[in-house]
Parts: C-alpha cells; sequence; structure tokens
C-alpha cells in the first residue's frame, strides 16, 4: 500500500519503510522552533535533563516574537531567558529584535523550513510550513526540550484527509479563503488529529504567500498539518532561500486517504469567520452590516508581501473611515523595509493607517492594539475566540487582507469593489 | 483519583483556559490563578484541589501553549475527562502528567457535580453519584511507558541513559 505525503515523511525520519496511521513512533526532526512564550517553559525543562549540548545548534530556531518588542518587565524577563539561553548553548538561529519577525513569516524567508522536513515548534501555527511540503505541526514546551536534547520527537502517524481545489479562483479569493471555507465546512475539529493535504487547480494557482497562509490555518480545523506537494512554485522559493539540503516527498499513486473532499472554485467567495469560532464563516455577500471599530491587518496568516501589497492596492488614495483604527503589521523587518521601498507604507500612512515594526502584538491579545470591553475588530489574523485580542466582551472577525483594507476605508465589513 | 465535576462544553480554547493576557509569566501558580478565566471567571476561586474537569468536543483546540495543562494542574484539577481533546493539548498534558482521558460517554452523561472515581490504568470512570460505569479506551504502551518515567522529561532521561 502507498504512502501520502505525511506518511511517507514520518517514515524516512523514523528510518522505517513504511509507517501505518495510528502508528506511534519516534522519528528525527529537521527544525525545532520556540517562542517567546513557549520556550521559556522549554529552556527551564531543558535544564532539568542535565546534558550538557544542544543535538544540534544549527536547526534550533528562537524567535521572540509574542510580547516583544518587550510589552512589561515580565516579558522582558522572558525575553531575556531566551538571550541568555541562545548564548550559552550558540545557537546560531536566535533572532534578536531588529532581526527578527513573526516566526513564521520568518523562518520560510530564511531557508529554515524546506520540502520534505520534519519541522516542529512549541507554537500551534508551526503548520505554516506544510505549504512548503514539509510536516510541520505544533507541539508542547516539554516536547520542545526534549527535542532540543535529542534531535527527535514522538509521533502518532495519523491518517490524511485529501482536500481537491477544482476549478478557478474567483476576484479577491485567497488561501486564507479557501481554509476559511474548508474549515467553515468541516468545523474546528473537522480533522482532529488527522494530517490534511490540498491540492487541484485553484492551488496550483496561488502563489506562495497565499498556499503559507492556507497551511497556516489547518491547526483551526484541528489538523497536525495541512501539506501541499511541492511544485516549481515552491521549488523556485525553497532553492532560492535554502539554508541545507532537502528532498521534496510526494504522495504515492496508491496512497490510502481516509477521506476525500472536493471543493468547486465557484463556490468560494472571500469568506469573513464570525466570533468566536473560525468555523463561523460566511461567504463575504451574506455578511450583513457590520460596524467594526479596529482593523488589523497582519500576523503569521497574513502579514505577508502579497498581503501588504493587495492591502495598498485598495487604500491607495483612501482614508481610514471616521472612528476607526487601522494596525498594520508587517511580518518581518524584511518585510517591512521592502513595503517602505515599494511605497507601501507611505499609502498606509497617507490612508492615516499605523504601521508597526514586526509583533504578533495583537493578534493574540498581547500588545499594540487591544480591544476594550465591546469593541469590534476585523482581523487578517486566524483566531477569533472569546478574547482573543483584549476584553473578553470583544469581538473579532476574520478575513483576508482586502476584505480588511476595504472595510478600514468603510467603516463596515465591505468588499473590495465597494471601494475601488 | 476522587473528586467533584466541573462541565464545560465544546470546543474550549486554550484563550479560555489561560488567556494570554497572563502568559507574561511561566509561574504554576500565578497561571493557576487565572485558569478557565474566559470560560468561567469565578472558577479559579470555586475549584477545589482534587476535582475533575469534564467538557464535550475539542477540549484545549487553539494554541501550543503548555500554560494550558500547567494551569489546570497547578489549580489541583486531578483529572481531565472530554469527548476529544484537541492534539496538542492532548500530547502536552501526557508530556507534563496530567491525567487525561477522552470518553465520549462519560464527556455526555457526567452532570455538573456529580462525584466521580477514575481508575486510569484501565481507563474506567465510575459516577458514585448516578451509579454508572463509564469506560474508556486505554491507554498505548508507547504512552504508558512515557508516563511511567513521570513524563517525557523523565523518559528523555532514561533514553540519554541507554544511549550511554
Ligand atoms: S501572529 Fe498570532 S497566531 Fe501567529 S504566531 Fe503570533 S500570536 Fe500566534
Amino acid at each position: 500500500m502507498g504512502m501520502t505525503i505525511a506518511e511517507k515523511i514520518l517514515a524516512r525520519h523514523a528510518d522505517k519503510t513504511t509507517v501505518q496511521p495510528g502508528e506511534l513512533i519516534n522519528a528525527k526532526v529537521d527544525m525545532v522552533l520556540g517562542n517567546d512564550i513557549t520556550s521559556p517553559v522549554a529552556i527551564n525543562e531543558f535544564r532539568r535533563l542535565g546534558v550538557e549540548k544542544v543535538f544540534d545548534r544549527d536547526r534550533i530556531a528562537l524567535v521572540p516574537d509574542h510580547f516583544t518588542p518587550n510589552k512589561d518587565i515580565q516579558s522582558a524577563q522572558q525575553a531575556k531567558m531566551l538571550r541568555e539561553f541562545a548564548r550559552e548553548y550558540d545557537i546560531t538561529y536566535y533572532f534578536e529584535v531588529g532581526r527578527m519577525g513573526i516566526e513564521h513569516a520568518l523562518l520560510p524567508e530564511m531557508g529554515l523550513a524546506l520540502p520534505g522536513e520534519i519541522i516542529i515548534g512549541a507554537d500551534s501555527h508551526t503548520c505554516t510550513y506544510g505549504a512548503l511540503g514539509a510536516l510541520a505541526t505544533g507541539v508542547g514546551s516539554t516536547d520542545m526540550a526534549a527535542a532540543m536534547a535529542l534531535g527527535e520527537a514522538w509521533f502518532k502517524v495519523p491518517s490524511t484527509l485529501k482536500f481537491v481545489f477544482n476549478g478557478r479562483l474567483q476576484p479577491w479569493v485567497s488561501g486564507k479563503d479557501l481554509i476559511l471555507y474548508l474549515i467553515g465546512k468541516i468545523g474546528v475539529d473537522g480533522a482532529l488529529y488527522r494530517a490534511m493535504e490540498f491540492t487541484g487547480e485553484m492551488i496550483s494557482a496561488l502563489s506562495m504567500d497565499s498556499r503559507l497562509s492556507m497551511s497556516n490555518m489547518a491547526i483551526e480545523a484541528g489538523a497536525k498539518c495541512g501539506i501541499i506537494a511541492p511544485d516549481q512554485v515552491t521549488l523556485d522559493y525553497a532553492a532560492a532561500r535554502a539554508k541545507r539540503d532537502f528532498t521534496p516527498v510526494y504522495a504515492d499513486q496508491d496512497a490510502a486517504y481516509e477521506k476525500i473532499f472536493t471543493f468547486q472554485g465557484e463556490d468560494i467567495e472571500p469568506q469573513v469567520a464570525f466570533p468566536h469560532l473560525p468555523e463561523n464563516t460566511r461567504g463575504l455577500s451574506e455578511v450583513g452590516e457590520v460596524r467594526i471599530d479596529q482593523v488589523v491587518i497582519g500576523s503569521c496568516t497574513n502579514g505577508r508581501m502579497e498581503d501588504l501589497r493587495i492591502a495598498a492596492e485598495i487604500m491607495r488614495g483612501n482614508k481610514v473611515a471616521k472612528n476607526l483604527r487601522v494596525i498594520i503589521i508587517p511580518g518581518t523587518q524584511n518585510i517591512l523595509r521592502q513595503a517602505i521601498q515599494e511605497g507601501l507604507v507611505d499609502i498606509f500612512l497617507e490612508a492615516e493607517a499605523v504601521v508597526s515594526t514586526p509583533t504578533c502584538g495583537p493578534c493574540l491579545g498581547g500588545h499594540m492594539g487591544i480591544l476594550a470591553e465591546g469593541e469590534r475588530a476585523l482581523a487578517t489574523t486566524n483566531r477569533n475566540f472569546v478574547g482573543r485580542m483584549g476584553h473578553p466582551g470583544s469581538e473579532v472577525y476574520l478575513s483576508n487582507p482586502a476584505v480588511a483594507a476595504a472595510s478600514a476605508i468603510t467603516g463596515k465589513i465591505s468588499a473590495p469593489r465597494e471601494v475601488l | 483519583m476522587q473528586g467533584m465535576v466541573w462541565k464545560f462544553g465544546n470546543d474550549v480554547d486554550t484563550d479560555a483556559i489561560i488567556p494570554a493576557r497572563y502568559l507574561n509569566t511561566s509561574e504554576a501558580s500565578a497561571l493557576a490563578q487565572h485558569v478557565m478565566e474566559d470560560a468561567d471567571p469565578t472558577f479559579a476561586q470555586k475549584v477545589t484541589p482534587g476535582s475533575i474537569i469534564v467538557a464535550l468536543k475539542n477540549f484545549g483546540c487553539g494554541s501550543s501553549r503548555e500554560h494550558a495543562p500547567i494551569a489546570i494542574k497547578a489549580a489541583g484539577i486531578s483529572c481531565v475527562i472530554a469527548h476529544s481533546f484537541a492534539r496538542i493539548f492532548y500530547r502536552n498534558a501526557i508530556n507534563i502528567g496530567l491525567p487525561i482521558l477522552a470518553c465520549p460517554e462519560a464527556a455526555e452523561k457526567i452532570a455538573a457535580g456529580d462525584e466521580i472515581r477514575v481508575d486510569l490504568e484501565n481507563g474506567t470512570i465510575y459516577n458514585l453519584t448516578s451509579k454508572e460505569t463509564y469506560q474508556a479506551a486505554p491507554f498505548p504502551p508507547f504512552m504508558q511507558n512515557i508516563m511511567a518515567k513521570g513524563g517525557l522529561i523523565g523518559y528523555v532521561q532514561w533514553r540519554l541513559q541507554q544511549q550511554q
């Protein structure tokens, strides 16, 4: 019996010729990732192990991105733990403020997440790198500690769900909309413990940035990972950046899928997820009148170059609606810099939006745009749980950057064509 | 273990278990003061050591923060039973030694305030209030081995000794 991409990657990393869904294995990992929230716990656990060295100083990434630049004294203490650990163990890929970015925007950009690899990160959106054809999955801090020592982790081999997206992308539909649509169909636990594979004409038509935002939200369906088989788009992207050799992995012709879902392009318009779960999706035409107090364009889902370009295209020559705040957060230092060079930041400032240094910031209700009681935000982020962006009595709606930018101009959730 | 039940619904996410606004520390006792706060604002004050959380589908969905099971454990919760668990929460609980059981029947039938007893090794749950018994699938040997070593850190220490 053939193997799916996830099965094949796991088998290779466990030195096995084949694996079965449900099997529990130890597998080697190519990269271990942590951030300023999860790494302090991992560092304490790592020290408890009493080992002298990490398994490989070139295969650990420490990214202080959540509460940085440090938002308060306690966050400063946590960030300091990463910095000191990185120095003590001579970690190659520690990214200081000024060189950092939101981890899942940063690692692909730096060529540290590559096709065919296993990447684990103490952050649930590690699944983002599935867009590159990697088996990338979120784990906890103790997993991270163990992997920093051993270079491996335990896995339960997931069965795979295949999602085929046929037909053509409709206007303003991006990877974000495809994944929101999918989550709306199967629910926030619709892929629990499963691997997802995304394929079809619409996926092939997506840019790398758009694919990354799609795989980013695999976790929002409960999945272990959301993988897109590498094609020329992937290989060009990876080859231009790769910090090490890599081997793309493809599914066998006779691979066994637990279930195959097929979606049609004509059925998918831009999507909006209503509070308080990403599965509460509606097509943009069914949203109705939803007034908003804040728009956030950024995060590991939609803080990449393509996202900022789309937002700027829509905001060019317009002003942010009265009584509305717009916060734009480029994902990495490079993206920020390029946005300045391309004149996008000028467009945003001219429109009277705020442009921030890279940070997770408001995405998880950390800082840089927290909501008060009763306030409502439209965000290009990935979660709209109760209290996610601030007060438990606030609300978050999710959309793609085009809808967010258009809504920034009108003050209510709006379609891009309303302002163009 | 035996304790009184606190019942929760579907899709209790990690932001409800421990909101991100408290994640500027990883101190277990500080986290415990805010456990379940956005699902039940007074939970941390009401809950007594040994209590058991019973929830429906997809408990612990959302972020990978180990702070969630840490906060639950530090608040004195002895066990979490749910219809199903989000996968990262599930592995975190095993890795840090927080007892958890997935059992749809128990999750449906147990009510808030019931007194229940849990036999973790066999996966058996006794409802002392309603006099019912529910059976969860016991843990596979691979995971039992991790738990027998006191969690993942103990397991890794054992692995490292073996390598030498
Ligand atoms: S941007 Fe948001 S979802 Fe992404 S890593 Fe940061 S907090 Fe998590």
